[in-house]
């Protein structure tokens, strides 16, 4: 059983008059299956308080209901993993695979998140306050990802839909063999990867870029980005382009 | 492939008299292998396995039961097939009615009425079937009884409704006929739907990855499985599936990586899509891999707690006792499978034909032209396999593969199939002596041993 350190006596399953009612997971007393099957057996409008999390893997994975958790600290590999539902917040640092493979709702992680963050994910809202590492927005397949510093190399490899923004500098190679999905960067990019290419800044992604802003919670310029997808170029097989990889 | 290159000029019936010599080097196959990479600039791409002869379970005898074993009753007494996947960890385990289980194989690569197909058959038996890269399709898990997910690094289609859904995850490293490349399916197969699932445009030739996008190496995978775990609440079997390459220590790696399974793919197992360079040089034999992975296994103290999967190039049940008497728990077919659901069927020579193939031979899964309507996508093509009447033929074949294995089971005295053991078996040559592990016949000698 989930051991609920405080408040106690209230009933989770039904929202206080002031807000949610707020399950608080101590996971120097819990363990993370009890974490996980308690918020497996959530309903929506629930709350969830996770504190001394302590960088523990796959905390928050799995989430089908509509309810709100809060790590209050880091995460290991794979926070909020598969998510489908609801909001989970980091407040530190998240380790390898934040919100891989995302479907929907929303993941904010106030600090740094290490390599493949929000990858795979087919839908959803990934925020970074911080930098990520490597391989940010790999695989991506419909998931928006918004980095408020920078992001590290082969981001957005094979990236396939959705869209990731980057207030700072991105690594090298990003959107190697890019398919579908949109990248802005504000800053640098140290070298673009194969098929990808710079292109025009239009008004449809100027008011993309603005509400993902927004979403995000940031005041960036819409206007200081620039536009980053495929050249289309390497969809097929073709001898000519045996060079390009 | 196509077998175009049978040259017209010199029919075979008058090589001999003409005095021609060909290369043993440079064949006829060879020689049209250079000139198509001249023609087009671009490598061979094929469907199927390792077609070139390697050491393989026709190497191995069965001893049977003599004045020091006592068989069994071959009609009358009772030889169980039963096996139980994934009691590891997982707290609902797969049981199978026979060890024959169906490989991974994708709605795109093959037909919808295909996959349907594979799921009536496999579930008619009480054995499982495995979805693909592309995810899984109402079809195949309304058809399928035991259904394997397959966790791939591409993950397209990936749904964590899907993962809930599935009776066991296979999470896949690597493929016999190509361990260390990613997949590819080509846009003559990239419909609208297939494209749907896999958030790819229509048409265009896909490329799937062949590295994990978020884990590299034992330790993460041990954490990537905890995750998958605590996603279906510790609920469902989780396998690792590698391409043979090195499998005493893939084996040995995912078991302390945490798997409940792990299956051994070998060279001879197909695919639908690979450079043909690829296929026919890269991994080594199935019967090399088996002893290896079992190594792993009882070193580790696992063996028959993890359970011990193998494919590539069962065909037969001589074929399944051999891989269990070596070792294994079940095995898993594909050709085979898609050969009893009517692939390279003689009643569409002519169309074979027509693609510059001949029954038997054709292997060109990626064009998506398959006569017999499995690994295709075209509405008209895939329209011609009735699911029904082909899961049918796959239920006789399971069954025949099951009784057979039965049947030499019991001649070795064993009342289980997992009973099968590696003293039940000599080699013919010395390569498969070694490669087995299994004394060569009519001798105590086993190369390598001691």
């Amino acid at each position: 059983m989930v051991t609920l350190t405080a408040p106690e006596n209230i009933a989770t399953d039904v929202p206080a008059a002031d807000g949610p009612a707020t399950t608080t997971v101590d996971l120097d007393a819990s363990t993370v299956r009890e974490l996980n099957q308690g918020i497996h057996d959530a309903v929506d409008g629930q709350a969830w308080t996770v504190t001394n999390p302590g960088g523990k893997h796959s905390m928050a994975v799995g989430i089908t209901a509509d309810i709100k958790v809060t790590i209050e600290g880091h995460a290991g590999y794979y926070a909020a993993g598969m998510h489908q539902k609801g909001d989970v917040t980091i407040t530190g640092n998240a380790g390898v695979g934040l919100a891989e493979n995302i479907m929907s709702g929303r993941v904010h992680v106030k600090g740094d998140a290490s390599q493949s963050a929000a990858a795979t994910g087919h839908g959803g809202l990934v925020v970074i306050d911080g930098n990520a590492g490597a391989r940010c927005g790999i695989s991506m397949k419909g998931v928006d990802i918004v980095v408020g510093g920078n992001i590290g190399h082969m981001s957005a490899f094979m990236a396939q839909a959705g869209r990731l923004v980057v207030c700072g500098d991105a690594g090298d190679a990003l959107g190697d063999s890019i398919y579908e999905a949109r990248i802005y960067v504000k800053g640098t990019v140290a070298s673009l990867g194969a098929d990808c290419v710079e292109k025009p800044l239009q008004a449809e992604h100027l008011a993309e870029l603005t509400e993902l802003l927004a979403a995000a919670g940031r005041t960036d310029n819409p206007a200081d980005f620039k536009r980053y997808g495929s050249a289309r170029n390497l969809y097929h097989f073709h001898v000519d382009n045996s060079t390009s990889y | 492939m196509t077998i175009t290159s049978v040259p017209q000029q010199a029919p075979t019936q008058n090589i001999a008299e003409l005095g021609l010599r060909e290369s043993a080097t440079f064949d006829r196959a060879t020689i049209a292998d250079i000139q198509r990479a001249a023609a087009t600039g671009v490598y061979d791409i094929r469907g199927w396995g390792a077609k070139r002869k390697v050491p393989h379970f026709d190497d191995l005898l069965f001893l049977g039961a003599s004045m020091s074993r006592y068989p069994l009753e071959g009609y009358r007494e009772k030889c169980d097939t039963d096996v139980v996947l994934g009691d590891r960890h997982a707290s609902r385990p797969l049981h199978l009615q026979t060890p024959v289980t169906i490989a991974g194989m994708s709605f795109g690569a093959l037909s919808a009425n295909a996959k349907e197909a594979l799921g009536r058959g496999a579930s008619e038996v009480g054995t499982s079937t495995t979805t693909g890269d592309g995810g899984m399709t109402p079809e195949e898990r309304g058809q399928s009884k035991h259904l394997v997910y397959q966790y791939l690094p591409s993950r397209y289609g990936m749904n964590p409704d899907d993962l809930r859904k599935a009776d066991a995850i296979e999470i896949v490293l690597g493929q016999g006929a190509k361990p260390g490349g990613g997949g590819m399916l080509l846009g003559q197969k990239i419909t609208e739907r297939v494209a749907g699932m896999r958030t790819l445009p229509v048409g265009i030739d896909q490329r799937s990855a062949s590295r994990h996008p978020d884990w590299t190496g034992p330790d993460d995978l041990e954490i990537k499985i905890g995750e998958l775990r605590e996603i279906t609440d510790w609920k469902t079997p989780i396998y690792v599936k590698i391409g043979a390459s090195r499998p005493y220590y893939d084996t040995a790696l995912a078991v302390k990586s945490g798997a409940d399974v792990v299956v051994v793919d070998g060279m001879q197992g197909g695919t639908a899509a690979t450079q043909q360079v690829f296929i026919e040089n890269v991994g080594i034999p199935t019967l090399a891999a088996i002893p290896q992975a079992v190594q792993a296994l009882q070193e580790l103290g696992v063996h028959r707690k993890v359970q011990l999967i193998v494919s590539g190039g069962i065909r037969t049940g001589a074929d399944v006792a051999k891989a269990m008497a070596l070792g294994a728990d079940a095995v898993a077919i594909g050709t085979a499978a898609l050969i009893a659901l009517g692939d390279n069927d003689p009643r569409y020579a002519a169309e074979y034909s027509a693609l510059g193939s001949a029954a038997g031979f054709y292997d060109d899964f990626q064009d998506g032209r398959d006569p017999a309507g499995i690994t295709t996508q075209d509405p008209e093509l895939a329209s011609r396999l009735d699911p029904v009447a082909a899961g049918r033929r796959l239920a006789n074949y399971l069954r025949v593969l099951t009784m057979e294995a039965q049947t030499i089971a019991r001649a070795c005295g064993k009342s289980h199939l997992h009973n099968l053991e590696p003293e039940d078996l000599v080699a013919l040559t010395i390569e498969a002596s070694a490669m087995a592990r299994v004394p060569l016949a009519g001798t105590s000698w086993i190369p390598g041993a001691g």
